[in-house]
């Protein structure tokens, strides 16, 4: 340990650079800094075409459903890691193969088949946990996380998987917005919409997975959802909603990291509440900026209706 | 079949999760029915992260579990029906507030294991609330989840049927006099307590399916709402009983997965016998899926 490392257990003494040094000097801390920010940068942009999409509830599915795979990998003897991508694109090709509307309403059958995924899944993971027997520290581990216990080899392997469902996202990106946006314009035109929809599916999957490993299969979510609800409270524009999404992610990570490193509170609830306040200042924000355009001069109001027209997507923020 | 029966009657806490586990299927049952009619499972899926962290809050400040358990899950059923009134139960919205709440959640967790580790078995407090210990029950626990879960029976015979039309229709139901408004409310409402008391029976996370899997297949079964509520309670009691038995004859499996084991494979099958029986005739698919749930809201306004 050097010196650093060891001053860091004392406490903060409340000076930016000397806290930033002795919380560096801890090798599981720098680790979790590459980890949390390769999962920041992957779960704000799939985040981003998830809200869009109107998918959280799939995407909280998927999430969840890593739990049971690793629980299972893990009674079975084989790696983790494996076992959450498993349970999570296992579950993705699931909800895949729904039919989009069985019944006359959309939604109901398609929510009730997630549902009812999400709640099986998570019994086997139940069931395996009894099977295996006795690692209950590990269950809260699967569940909510450990950020502070990545290792080298797994920093990598989520940073080659960040690089390979940033690339197909990357191929199908232009024709996925298109269907996500105009799905009835877009297949008229030929943009194969089903496939687009289950490539998403198995996109999200990935990173649910991913994300899952670090902080745990319940605390996915907060980082696909909140980040990117945040930046389409702000800009309806797909580049700067990206890229911004991507920041808001990315400052809250870091920002939960350092504060969990220097408090007793788990960094899953730091996470989860810098994420919630980010969301809850875009929204008042919009709001504000909303009033404040509606009551003065008529020729500002010209100006916000005209960006709103150029947004490509009016009814996600409007709504 | 039989045997097993006497044998699981001739324990008094299977007495108890038998009698409890009725009840409590039942009202998820009903409830569960217009959750999916309306397209709400994602506030059945908040709510139930929701109970985690009421009842571990209530663990932390070292009062009664079901006090955090009932008091969570109805001020967030409010929230569900506020929201709901304003924007239309925006995914987005819920998502991230509940999100948030499973962070509180993680807080209260750490803050209780952490508390008084000394005595051991806090760890497990947390577990037990996520995938549920009926068996676990003591008889005056039993006692008002029992009474709990057949007062939502009660409130869903009594609004089921408006309830069912101002699900289908909200703007010919409000034409008619309908209160669509309260109604919903009043759902929001059940929906909580729901919550609240199969959390105990199946556990936080898993009370979704017990939700969404009756309801899902009694609605591919048949396309007649009331029908449906009936036929989504009577699945939810059989998948109940059927687990519980399961679970009393092999030990090891957890009672919460027998009996969303048998609620999924229910579900599965109504996927599987079209499929099976296309083959056959083609007169007779037609009649299995629910093609006209929306269309025959005329016919129950008309009563």
């Amino acid at each position: 340990m050097t010196p650093h490392a060891v001053a860091a257990l004392a406490g903060p003494v409340l000076d930016p650079i000397v806290d930033l040094r002795r919380m560096l000097a801890l090798h599981f801390m720098v680790n979790a800094f590459r980890a949390g920010t390769v999962v920041a940068v992957l779960a704000a942009v799939v985040g981003w075409l998830m809200v869009l999409r109107r998918q959280s509830f799939a995407g909280h599915t998927l999430a969840v459903v890593s739990f049971p795979g690793a629980a299972s990998a893990i009674w079975l003897g084989v790696s983790a890691t494996a076992g959450y991508f498993a349970g999570s694109i296992a579950a993705a090709l699931v909800i895949a193969l729904v039919p989009r509307s069985v019944a006359g309403r959309p939604g109901g059958q398609e929510s009730a088949v997630i549902g009812t995924v999400q709640a099986f899944a998570l019994a086997c993971g139940a069931l395996f946990v009894s099977l295996y027997g006795g690692f209950l520290d590990s269950i809260t581990g699967l569940l909510f996380g450990s950020f502070l216990g990545v290792s080298d080899s797994q920093v990598l392997t989520l940073g080659a998987v960040a690089v390979a469902v940033l690339a197909v996202l990357a191929v199908i990106g232009r024709p996925l917005l298109f269907a996500t946006v105009d799905g009835a314009v877009a297949a008229a035109r030929g943009v194969p919409t089903r496939a687009l929809s289950v490539a998403f599916l198995l996109v999200l999957g990935c990173t649910a997975a991913e994300v899952s490993q670090v902080t745990g299969a319940l605390l996915v979510f907060a980082l696909l959802v909140m980040p990117a609800a945040a930046a389409q409270q702000v800009t309806a524009r797909p580049v700067a909603g990206l890229v911004l999404a991507v920041g808001f992610g990315l400052a809250v990570v870091w920002v939960s990291l350092s504060v969990a490193f220097w408090s007793p509170w788990p960094v899953g609830f730091w996470v989860s509440t810098f994420g919630f306040a980010l969301y809850v200042g875009a929204a008042g924000g919009r709001v504000a900026v909303a009033r404040h355009r509606r009551t003065p001069v008529g020729g500002r109001r010209g100006a916000g209706e005209r960006e709103r027209g150029r947004a490509l997507a009016p009814g996600v923020v409007g709504a | 079949m039989t045997t097993a029966a006497f044998f699981v009657l001739a324990h008094p806490f299977l007495e108890s999760a038998f009698a409890a586990g009725t009840a409590i299927a039942l009202a998820s049952g009903l409830i569960g029915s217009v959750v999916v009619l309306r397209g709400q499972v994602f506030a059945g899926d908040a709510l139930s992260h929701v109970a985690f962290t009421g009842a571990l809050a209530a663990l932390a400040l070292g009062v009664d579990l079901r006090l955090g358990l009932y008091g969570g899950c109805l001020a967030f059923a409010l929230l569900l029906a506020v929201l709901g009134r304003r924007t239309g139960a925006d995914d987005t919205v819920i998502g991230s507030v509940f999100a948030w709440v499973l962070g509180l959640g993680a807080l209260f967790l750490s803050l209780f294991t952490t508390s008084s580790s000394g005595t051991g078995g806090n760890g497990t407090a947390g577990v037990s609330v996520l995938f549920g210990s009926i068996l676990g029950l003591t008889g005056g626990q039993a006692l008002l989840d029992t009474a709990v879960a057949l007062a939502v029976v009660a409130g869903m015979v009594a609004i089921g049927r408006p309830l069912l039309f101002a699900s289908l229709d909200p703007a010919v139901a409000a034409a008619r006099g309908v209160p669509v408004r309260a109604l919903s409310t009043a759902f929001f409402v059940l929906l909580g307590l729901t919550a609240g008391v199969a959390t105990q029976a199946v556990g936080a996370l898993l009370l979704l399916g017990l939700l969404a899997a009756p309801a899902g297949a009694a609605q591919r079964m048949t396309a007649r709402p009331f029908l449906a509520l009936w036929l989504s309670a009577a699945l939810a009691v059989g998948s109940m009983w059927a687990g519980l038995t399961i679970a009393y004859l092999a030990p090891l499996a957890p009672p919460s997965f027998g009996i969303l084991g048998v609620a999924t494979a229910v579900y599965l099958a109504t996927f599987a016998w079209p499929a099976l029986t296309r083959h056959r005739g083609a007169g007779s698919t037609r009649a299995t899926p629910p093609a006209t749930v929306s269309g025959s809201g005329g016919v129950i306004g008309a009563r």
